[in-house]
């Protein structure tokens, strides 16, 4: 059973179409991969399935119920959570606190109650916190809970921002370019994590990425999109050997050429 | 600031310049003159002499840091004797020329004044020769160990302070010590010369020592368990209350006075705070939910002709905070979607159709107008109305003590944390899965809350209003307050009120010159300590680090 579809989904800014008809099926518990050049409407299109922007034309289905007309923070209820190609945490906010700032859909007490520090209230922000402190040393991050996000090491950003998408507990976890700004061992580090959050929690992943070698080596599925439409669709094999896929990196002479790549990974393997 | 740029000779003759000509600034606005009246120190020094002083000293402090290692007490030197010559040019135009057809304030006593009272030729040798050694001395006393210079200009400080407000000092210390010992240490509204020298003496010993207990704290802490560093703070928390409680029986009906019109505004700051430093909105009508607070008071109690039910001030208050948080609620809606630039000029304007409305014809049959309400009871406990303001210290410490409590606890929860998360990044908030309507109109309904509080406290005290009392400025005020105090601190809020409101209220012979001194402030504080004097807690934090927490490499390189 596909847990989100996008049916015939448009976006367009004026005359701009960054995202065009786009169709995308995704299969609960699998690991799909976003590819294209910069510009294709990858985060356009994340955007449109977290209610960021509403999309122009067609639709978009989650478990079953539009998203249509829903807004940003009922969508991270219904159980989609996210990062950012650019790294957009609460800087200055401690790690500890961005976390409990993304298990808030789990929170269930009244503001009053924190006045009057209720049992309650007391009980669920020690176990916040306690999930919080499990979150933080399930991304590797254990021990700095108190420190400013803005003073972590990048890499470490990046594991805070997935921290605190966990922390609402999704079903679908959508991550913009997550391997961004890494070197070649903190890729294939990030690439591991990747899939065990797979493998441990059962969570579908829609990743957008640029690194090949990550696409290639976790995806089951991959989609390109090219100027808002989509080229081709496929395994990893599929996509390596398919000749539009090759010409839209290629013809635009991007630096980071798939065939070069691709031929590294075949040769690695 | 920069390392690479070398600090020449010629920038510390810049520098010099720069402090002379604000001297000279303020001396042809009269500032000098105004503060020539106000002895410091009986005798030795004037305010305007502190002053004349003071400006080329902080430059040539400046100096110091930036000029190169071997030669500081030279480029010091120049900077403070360049300081000296605008004023000396000063001195020799009005001598020779009688600058007073072109700027009023240049008048005989304020030339006196600068050269102190020598004359010209004499005056302006020691004024040359005093600016310099002072320059020096400031280079010297930037040169020596911070154990020992924090203490001097600690006890320097101290002694100025002292010095600034003896005349009150001298009421309370009389009415504490009697006439006798009270003129060993200040007679006649200044500070004496020994009892200036011995002030100072001491209060460098005690910060002297007071560092050095400071350092072995540090270092017994560490070995301490938690529990003894909590019962350490209890003391200290216990004593703190007890200090409040008594605190109008040691200040006396003046500065009781000046107390409440601070507590007022810690009020209102606290309000603002929960707006503008936790929630980030930066809303400039918040006088609105002020005068919402205190015309509500004052029509539910005026004994007036426009009173309509004379109830009790007790009865009325919490009416005037839930008609303020109603209004907060309302003003609030139409400005959800509205960010930054655009919610700071819809709210001003709030503010103000507030303001005009209470002033209009229109609603002048139930709210005076421009008359105002008159009348209105001063509030009473248990039969005795509270007339003193020492006695109506305590409605205004219990409004602060709400406030306060509130604001710590709510943002230690979750609803805090919702408030921070929408400061930082509202988008990322939203997709957090955070309600920003709720959050928002949260934030705008606890706010207007304590500033309705405020406000009906305000009216009840003054027992008159009227809608000029309720003027942007205020507004204004209450933000500065803030941004002096440190954005989203609570302790920032106090200190903020104490410099914005406690200070101005104390000097009011200078009240001429109070927007100068705001602005200078303003200025000064963007550019030196741009976090405000007491940031909220984000820097604390950080020292309290995980203590099992390892270093930052030593984690990216575990794993
Ligand atoms: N808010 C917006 N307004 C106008 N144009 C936008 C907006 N967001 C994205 N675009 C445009 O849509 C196209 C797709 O952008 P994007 O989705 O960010 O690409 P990418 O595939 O690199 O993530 C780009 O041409 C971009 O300029
Ligand atoms: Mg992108």
């Amino acid at each position: 059973m596909s847990i989100l579809s996008a049916k015939n989904v448009t976006k367009r800014f004026g005359g701009l179409v960054a995202v065009g008809n786009l169709n995308i099926d995704l299969e609960e518990g699998s690991i799909v991969s976003i590819i294209g050049p910069n510009g294709a409407g990858k985060t356009t299109f994340f955007n449109c399935v977290t209610g960021f922007y509403q999309v122009t034309e067609g639709e978009i289905l989650f478990d079953g119920q539009s998203l249509n007309h829903r807004s940003t923070d009922l969508i991270t209820r219904l159980g989609i959570s996210r990062t950012y190609q650019n790294i957009r945490l609460f800087a200055n906010m401690t790690t500890i606190e961005n976390i409990l700032v993304g298990e808030h859909p789990h929170l269930k007490t009244f503001w009053a109650e924190a006045i009057f520090r209720t049992p309650r209230f007391l009980k669920e922000e020690k176990d916040a916190e306690a999930e919080a402190r499990r979150l933080l040393r399930y991304v590797g991050l254990a021990g700095l809970g108190d420190s400013l996000a803005r003073n972590l090491p990048y890499g470490a950003q990046r594991r805070l921002e997935i921290a605190r998408a966990l922390a609402s507990k999704p079903k679908l976890l959508l991550l913009d370019e997550p391997t961004a700004g890494m070197n070649p061992n903190e890729s294939a580090e990030m690439m591991r994590f990747i899939k065990n959050l797979r493998d441990d929690l059962g969570i579908t992943i829609l990743l957008i990425e640029h690194d090949m070698r990550v696409v290639m080596g976790i995806s089951e599925h991959i989609h390109v999109l090219d100027f808002g439409q989509k080229i081709a669709e496929g395994s990893p094999k599929e996509i390596q050997r398919n000749p539009r896929v090759i010409e839209a990196y290629l013809g635009r002479g991007a630096a980071s050429g798939l065939e070069k790549q691709t031929d590294g990974i075949s040769a690695t393997v | 600031m920069s390392n690479e740029k070398k600090f020449t000779l010629r920038n510390a003759i810049n520098q010099g310049l720069l402090a002379g000509l604000i001297t000279t600034l303020i001396s042809t606005v009269g500032m000098v003159e105004l503060f020539s009246q106000r002895q410091l120190i009986a005798g030795v020094m004037t305010m305007a002499q502190l002053f004349i002083f003071l400006i080329p000293a902080l430059i040539s402090f400046q100096t110091a840091r930036k000029a190169p290692k071997n030669s500081i007490l030279l480029f010091s030197a120049v900077t403070s004797f360049f300081a000296s010559l605008p004023v000396l040019v000063l001195i020799l135009l009005a001598s020779t020329f009688g600058l007073r057809r072109f700027l009023i304030n240049v008048s005989p006593s304020l030339i006196e004044t600068l050269t102190f009272g020598q004359g010209p030729l004499v005056g302006s040798l020691i004024l040359v020769l005093a600016t310099t050694a002072v320059g020096v001395a400031a280079a010297f006393v930037d040169q020596m160990d911070e154990k020992i210079r924090k203490p001097i200009l600690a006890g320097l400080m101290w002694t100025i302070l002292v010095g600034t407000f003896s005349e009150i000092l001298q009421e309370r210390l009389r009415a504490f010590f009697g006439i006798g010992f009270t003129n060993l240490i200040i007679k006649s509204k200044a500070l004496q010369p020994v009892a200036a020298l011995i002030f100072l003496v001491v209060v460098t010993a005690i910060s002297y020592f007071w560092q050095q207990r400071g350092d072995s704290i540090k270092k017994g802490l560490a070995s301490q368990s938690a529990t003894q560093r909590r019962n350490m703070t209890y003391a200290q928390r216990i004593a703190f209350f007890v200090l409040l409680l008594i605190l109008p029986l040691l200040l006396g009906s003046y500065l009781s006075e000046v107390t409440n019109n601070v507590g007022i505004y810690v009020l209102m700051g606290l309000g603002l705070n929960i707006v503008v430093g936790f929630a980030g909105l930066l809303d400039l009508g918040y006088v609105a939910f002020f005068a919402i607070g205190a015309y509500v008071m004052a029509i539910l109690t005026s004994e007036g002709f426009l009173g309509v039910a004379q109830t009790s001030f007790w009865l009325a208050l919490p009416v005037s905070v839930i008609t303020a948080v109603i209004a907060g609620i309302l003003l609030g809606t139409p400005v959800l979607r509205m960010r930054g630039d655009y919610l700071a000029i819809v709210t001003l304007g709030f503010g103000e159709i507030i303001r005009i409305m209470a002033n209009s014809d229109l609603l002048k049959p139930y709210i005076g107008g421009a008359q105002g309400v008159l009348q209105i009871p001063k509030p009473s406990f248990f039969g005795t109305s509270l007339i003193q303001p020492g006695q109506l210290y305590y409605v205004v410490l219990a409004g602060v003590l709400l406030a306060w409590f509130v604001s710590t606890r709510l943002s230690n929860s979750r609803l805090g944390r919702q408030w921070m998360a929408m400061r930082e990044d509202e988008d990322v908030a939203e997709a957090m899965g955070i309600n920003l309507v709720n959050t928002k109109l949260l934030a705008f309904a606890i706010g207007a809350g304590f500033s309705g509080l405020s406000g009906a406290i305000f009216a009840s005290k003054l027992t008159s209003i009227f809608p000029h009392s309720f003027n942007l400025l205020i507004s204004i005020n209450v933000l500065s307050l803030i941004i002096v105090g440190g954005m989203g601190s609570l302790p920032g809020v106090v200190v903020g009120s104490l410099i914005l409101v406690g200070l101005p209220e104390l000097l009011r012979e200078f009240a001429e010159f109070r927007p100068w001194m705001y602005g200078a402030l303003l200025i000064v504080m963007m550019l030196a300590k741009p976090e405000g004097f007491w940031p909220s807690a984000i820097q604390k934090r950080e020292l309290h680090a995980d203590e099992e927490s390892p270093p930052v490499e030593e984690v990216a390189a575990a794993d």
